[in-house]
């Protein structure tokens, strides 16, 4: 299967870091599950033949990282952290107000596929709480107004 | 891009480059970058042992044990190459440092392992970034790739004939592999299973390797140590509680952030000055002093040194420097509630005790919360979590257990406040009901 230049590059970059050729499983997951969406069938049989591994053993790695999915989310991955920092600055009513306003709940994604949402644990923000990652971008010191703006961006810059 | 603060108390040692623009490795340069390691270059490395050992650094990850030690367990000869480790996995909640240090001066982590790699004869060191943290392995992997580029890693550094590689790793969203032998299965490929101990990873490590493992942030404090002296940084300090940490202060303050203060600064300063005093004119009701596995502390008994040995005298832990304060609003039973689920959520499973304990305790305190605890249920929580410490493969189940066991302790009065189909008298706490799968 294909997959970009930029991770070709990298996957064969990172064979040479390591004594055996597994040890790049995990950040590849992530890699191939970034540029496809999730870790489908075809992704770990990809892997697994790539990295001399059963395609249980990958299943096996892909079950314990909680980043790591082999169902598809939504363009846009709200992660919401509710862990004790952020709880106590409003992390859960900015948890319930995502739920409101996407009609979604944790880990469900939206009908037309452009918002998941997760209820997250700490994602090192806690001196900014409360924080929600969408995707790898953090945002911070956030309020339901300020959610409620983001999620227009989002929106916006997802149906463009 | 998180928000950077400031106070006159600080003792910048750390974050002296956060700012600064060091990211760019000639900025790094200008601002004494790679000057430790030279100098360490032509140290023995039992001279640069010596040296961390006498500067009483201790691991800033959070079990606080003396860096220079762990690095002289590392065996001399070796037939299995051996391996630096620098854990950036950070994930203990109320904890947010690592994050600064990648994002603002990856240029001194890097340093760190070379300087660790020297100390103990190693020529391969690995920089293991939490998965979340993407923006800092963007960061990380350029820097490692500019400092190749100068020859400042690869074969023969600094002309001085030693042969030493340095690589980014990632991770994919698990606390657990925080926890060192459980890193190293993950950097292996695998689930992040921990081992049992011994053997210790100094002696089998990394791909049955000798290795040492060490925090970011302790690692980040090594070129500074090496350049400015042993009795400089211990100086900073304590007796037995050498330097400076940066301590992320959260929760209901005024104006939190992560502040770089000397070991051993008073907490109740760190909350009521630096850290502003409590939010919205609430009053205190606790603090979680260094990450959620600390046992709690009450008002009363924050007038202490913010260092190792002072916070353990007080009955808690030093940790990770995650600073959470609660005001007088937060349900104790709440707090303890979302503690636990954290826990449970990240509990690999492997110890019957912490799988099974941290299940139990999350669903007794759900329905606790709610309302329909009894008050049998008080002495169950606290006789399950005494009964997870100490009989697990790794510190997790302890993590667990210990703050669970404090806030039964010291604040019986409010579980007992939640009994007899009361609703939690809370209410801003009462209002979510637990989601997390």
């Amino acid at each position: 299967m294909k997959f970009s230049d930029e991770f070709e590059a990298r996957f064969t970059e990172m064979l040479t870091h390591y004594p055996i050729r597994r040890s790049a499983l995990v950040p590849t997951l992530l890699y191939a599950q970034d540029e496809v969406g999730s870790l489908s069938d075809e992704v770990i049989a990809e892997l697994a033949g790539r990295l001399d591994l059963t395609e249980l053993e990958v299943r096996n790695v892909i079950s314990y990282y909680s980043m790591l999915t082999t169902k598809p989310r939504g363009k846009y991955n709200v992660q919401v952290c509710t862990n004790i920092a952020c709880m106590l600055r409003g992390g859960e009513e900015l948890f319930n107000y995502c739920r409101k306003r996407l009609g979604i709940g944790h880990k469900g994604t939206t009908q037309d596929g452009l918002f998941s949402l997760e209820e997250v644990e700490c994602i090192g923000a806690c001196s900014w709480a409360p924080a929600v990652q969408v995707n790898y971008d953090f945002h911070e010191n956030l309020t339901n107004g300020k959610m409620e703006q983001l999620l227009d961006e989002y929106k916006k810059k997802g149906t463009q | 891009m998180a928000d950077l603060v400031s106070h006159p108390d600080e003792v910048r040692v750390i974050s002296k480059r956060f700012g600064q623009g060091a990211t760019d490795i000639d900025r790094y340069l200008q601002l004494d970058g790679y000057q430790a390691v030279q100098k360490a270059l032509a140290l023995q490395p039992d001279a640069i042992i010596n040296e961390i050992k006498n500067s009483g650094l201790r691991g800033r990850g959070g079990a606080g044990f003396s860096t220079g030690m762990k690095w002289s367990f590392v065996p001399k000869q070796s037939a299995k190459p051996k391996y630096v480790l620098c854990n950036g996995d950070e994930s203990e909640p109320g904890t947010c440092k690592d994050r600064l240090i990648f994002e603002h001066d990856p240029h001194s982590v890097i340093e760190g392992v070379m300087i660790a790699a020297l100390a103990v004869g190693s020529h391969t060191g690995y920089i293991y970034i939490r998965g979340e943290y993407r923006y800092l392995s963007v960061i990380m992997q350029k820097a490692i790739k500019d400092a190749y580029a100068r020859g400042f890693l690869g074969k023969n550094i600094f002309g001085s004939g030693y042969d030493l590689d340095i690589y980014w790793h990632g991770g994919a969203g698990a606390y657990e592999v925080g926890e060192e032998s459980a890193l190293m299965e993950s950097l292996e490929g695998k689930r992040g299973i921990p081992r049992i101990r011994p053997p210790f990873p100094a002696v089998v490590g990394l791909w049955g390797g000798p290795t040492v493992i060490n925090n970011a942030e302790t690692l980040a404090a090594v070129p500074h140590i090496i350049l400015g002296g042993a009795d400089w940084y211990a100086k900073l300090g304590t007796p037995k509680n050498g330097g400076t940490r940066l301590f992320c202060l959260a929760g209901n303050l005024n104006k939190p952030g992560v502040y770089e203060l000397p070991m051993g600064y008073n907490l109740k300063k760190m909350i009521y000055e630096v850290g502003g005093g409590i939010s919205n004119g609430r009053s205190l009701k606790a603090v979680v002093p260094g990450g959620s596995s600390t046992p709690i502390l009450l008002p009363e008994e924050i007038d202490i040194p913010m260092d190792f040995d002072s916070v353990a005298k007080a009955g808690s832990m030093l940790g990770s420097g995650g600073v959470v304060v609660l005001d007088d609003t937060a349900c104790i039973v709440k707090f303890a509630l979302r503690t636990m689920k954290f826990y449970r959520h990240e509990s690999c499973g492997w110890c019957i005790p912490c799988r099974e304990g941290t299940d139990w305790l999350e669903k007794t305190l759900t329905r606790f919360h709610a309302g329909a605890g009894t008050k049998k249920d008080i002495d169950n929580i606290y006789y399950l979590a005494e009964n997870m410490l100490g009989k697990t493969f790794c510190p997790l189940g302890d993590a667990a257990a210990m703050p669970t066991m404090a806030f039964v302790k010291k604040f019986r009065k409010e579980f007992e406040d939640h009994l007899d189909g009361k609703p939690c008298p809370f209410e801003k706490m009462g209002a979510a009901e637990p989601v997390l799968a």
